[in-house]
């Protein structure tokens, strides 16, 4: 038991198969994975060999076709749509590539937005994402939008998003992979920080360099899983 | 609402898109506001018309002139309670600022029983009795008072085209000494009124004690067809047969050819509904497919699906909504302002219903317009949307 509770994520025989009309993809076959509490690790792999895939089914964003996904307590293929939904908003952080932040609104309410589901209020609300940004050192970029950043700092106010609700897990999909070295290096470094403050971090790379700052690195390839590089 | 803050900063996105998309929807809502009070204009007389009053006038048309000594004989014919006869006088005045004639709907009767048969015009007693006196009297609808500044006392001229007086002239005096309102909110005050024994008195020509036609008031409205049928009996094979028939009828027949021309409006109105829905359609769902990735997002933050597919709702019916009732709002503003031809239309206003009944078109609209999208939101997979190449 004591070596369970330090896992925080378990991935038990994890097959992903798609369809693209009558052909079958199978892009994770059998696949077993455990995460420990605050670890930070980088997945690394060839492109299409199912990173994002992988991320997705710790992340709940898509369901595994075989096989068990456990996060702290919970069997994420017994939880509906609408519990899983529930569960995203408590439990992980997402940060993506291309930062993904909605060009309508300012970093602050970028970062409001998964705080919209909470019970907080309005002042609360802002007063977290103040918080959130602060964190990612762009006190001084509130009311800016999108557009008007560098995109170092729009993938900061990414991750501000991700944490404001102080999750778990933080799952980031190519963080660095569209910005340049220093502003990348920046991004790890606020990871690496995030990690020593206590949070779980799985981050899919293709840039040695990024999977230098993870504590731990594995690479996914054919379906399955080695600790070693392909090389 | 937490979330309306969300659904209006969607609708920054691609401003001139929204603005033109406003603009269509206002257009549309415009157009149909518009033609409701048109509707209301041509079909609104109907069902003023009394369900006990006939109308008799020559059996060929409208035009052809019928002797007052029918009256008589139709009040003879058993069922009819009343029988008063008016005549087309045609009569022009300038307008206000005296650049161009223009047509008042104006008519000599028999003041006692005529007011008798239209009850639904209301004057006062004391002005019924001034009119009584005055040989040269006449009464004008509120309506036609405002728009020529007519006041009690005042002595006026009206040229008729059709009548001239023995002396030849064809500019007749008139004193008015009433002002009559409506009983109904759609009761025509356009209208002049005079006495018959002045105009008979007066005029010259041939025509002399022929008057256009009847209204006749008939003692069991249940009874009009066949009442009406014994007064077409009655001068069948006459020098002047007559055409009897409900008041309704009659004036439905006279506006027929504007009924032809609400149906048409009707037509194109639901043409431009059916653009706009194409439209609006259209936009909504290109809004909501360039915006999958953010969906995406969202439902990965943990947004129900059942959340995202409320706001692309919200989104549409904000559009809707807002381009209708402003368009509602202008057309209800545009029929304050009266009748624009007030002779040929005089009855002008919204109706509380047709207001509603807009209200539930813009609703409608959004709906409808962001159901497509909003399904394709809720089932959007999270995994497919967040794939670059989405
Ligand atoms: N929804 C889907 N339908 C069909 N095939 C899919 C789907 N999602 C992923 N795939 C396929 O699964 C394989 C793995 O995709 P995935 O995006 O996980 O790769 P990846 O390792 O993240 O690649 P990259 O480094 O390019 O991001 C690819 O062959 C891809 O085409
Ligand atoms: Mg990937």
């Amino acid at each position: 038991m004591s070596a369970e509770s330090s896992d925080l994520v378990r991935i038990e025989h994890v097959t992903k198969t798609f369809h693209r009309g009558s052909e079958e993809i199978h892009v994770l076959s059998g696949l077993d994975l455990t995460v420990a509490r605050g670890e930070f690790l980088a997945l690394m792999g060839p492109s299409g060999s199912g990173k994002s895939t992988l991320l997705n089914l710790i992340g709940g964003l898509d369901r595994a076709t075989s096989g068990s996904v456990i996060i702290e307590n919970d069997r994420l293929d017994e939880l509906d749509d609408r519990q899983l939904a529930a569960w995203r908003a408590r439990h992980v952080g997402f940060v993506f590539q291309f930062y993904n932040l909605m060009p309508v609104l300012t970093a602050q309410k970028n970062v409001e937005l998964p705080l919209l589901l909470t019970h907080l209020n309005r002042r609360e609300r802002r007063e977290h994402a103040e918080i959130a940004l602060n964190a990612v050192g762009l006190s001084h970029r509130l009311n800016h939008f999108p557009r008007t950043l560098s995109g170092g700092e729009q993938q900061r106010v990414g991750i501000a998003r991700a944490i404001v609700t102080d999750p778990t897990l933080l799952l980031c999909d190519e963080p660095t992979g569209d910005l340049d070295r220093k502003s990348g290096d920046e991004v790890l470094s606020l990871l690496q920080s995030l990690q020593e403050n206590g949070k779980t971090i799985i981050m899919v790379t293709h840039d040695p360099h990024a999977s230098a700052r993870a504590s731990r690195t594995v690479h996914l390839d054919k379906g399955q899983l080695s600790t070693t590089g392909p090389e | 609402m937490k979330f309306l803050s969300l659904i209006w900063s969607s609708m920054k996105r691609k401003k001139l898109r929204s603005v033109l998309t406003l603009l269509s929807i206002f257009v549309a809502f415009l157009l149909f506001g518009i033609l409701c009070i048109l509707k209301e204009s041509l079909t609104g007389g109907v069902s003023a018309t009394d369900a006990a009053r006939l109308v008799v006038r020559h059996k060929v048309s409208f035009i052809q002139m019928l002797p007052q000594g029918y009256a008589n004989r139709i009040k003879t014919i058993h069922g009819v309670s009343l029988v008063a006869h008016q005549t087309w006088f045609n009569g022009m005045t300038k307008t206000m600022d005296n650049a161009s004639d223009v047509v008042v709907p104006s008519f000599p009767v028999d003041p006692e029983i005529f007011m008798k048969i239209y009850p639904e015009l209301v004057l006062p007693a004391s002005q019924m009795e001034a009119w009584m006196s005055t040989r040269t009297g006449a009464v004008v609808g509120k309506t036609a008072a405002d728009k020529y500044k007519w006041r009690i006392g005042d002595h006026i001229q009206l040229t008729s085209p059709i009548w001239q007086t023995e002396a030849g002239a064809n500019s007749w005096e008139f004193n008015i000494v009433g002002i009559y309102t409506g009983a109904k909110k759609n009761t025509d005050l356009s209208g002049f009124l005079f006495r018959y024994d002045y105009f008979e008195e007066m005029r010259g020509g041939l025509d002399k004690s022929m008057v256009g036609w009847f209204g006749v008031r008939v003692d069991d409205p249940q009874q009009a067809d066949a009442i009406s049928k014994r007064i077409d009996d009655e001068f069948a094979n006459s020098p002047w047969e007559v055409k009897a028939e409900p008041e309704g009828a009659m004036v439905q027949g006279f506006i027929q050819q504007f009924g032809d021309i609400a149906s048409i409006i009707r037509a194109v109105l639901s043409m431009v509904f059916f653009t706009i829905l194409l439209i609006s359609g259209n936009t909504m769902s290109q809004a909501v497919r360039e915006r999958f990735a953010e969906l995406g997002v969202l439902k990965a933050i943990g947004f129900p699906n059942g959340l995202v597919l409320m706001l692309v709702l919200g989104e549409s019916c904000t559009v809707a909504l807002l381009g209708g009732l402003t368009g509602l709002a202008m057309a209800w503003v545009f029929s304050l302002g009266g009748s624009p031809v007030p002779n040929f239309l005089p009855v002008w206003y919204m109706k509380p219903q047709d207001i509603y009944l807009g209200m539930g078109f813009a609703l409608l609209l959004g709906l409808v317009t962001g159901a497509v999208p909003a399904i394709q939101a809720f089932r959007l997979r999270i995994a497919e949307a967040l794939r670059r190449d989405a």
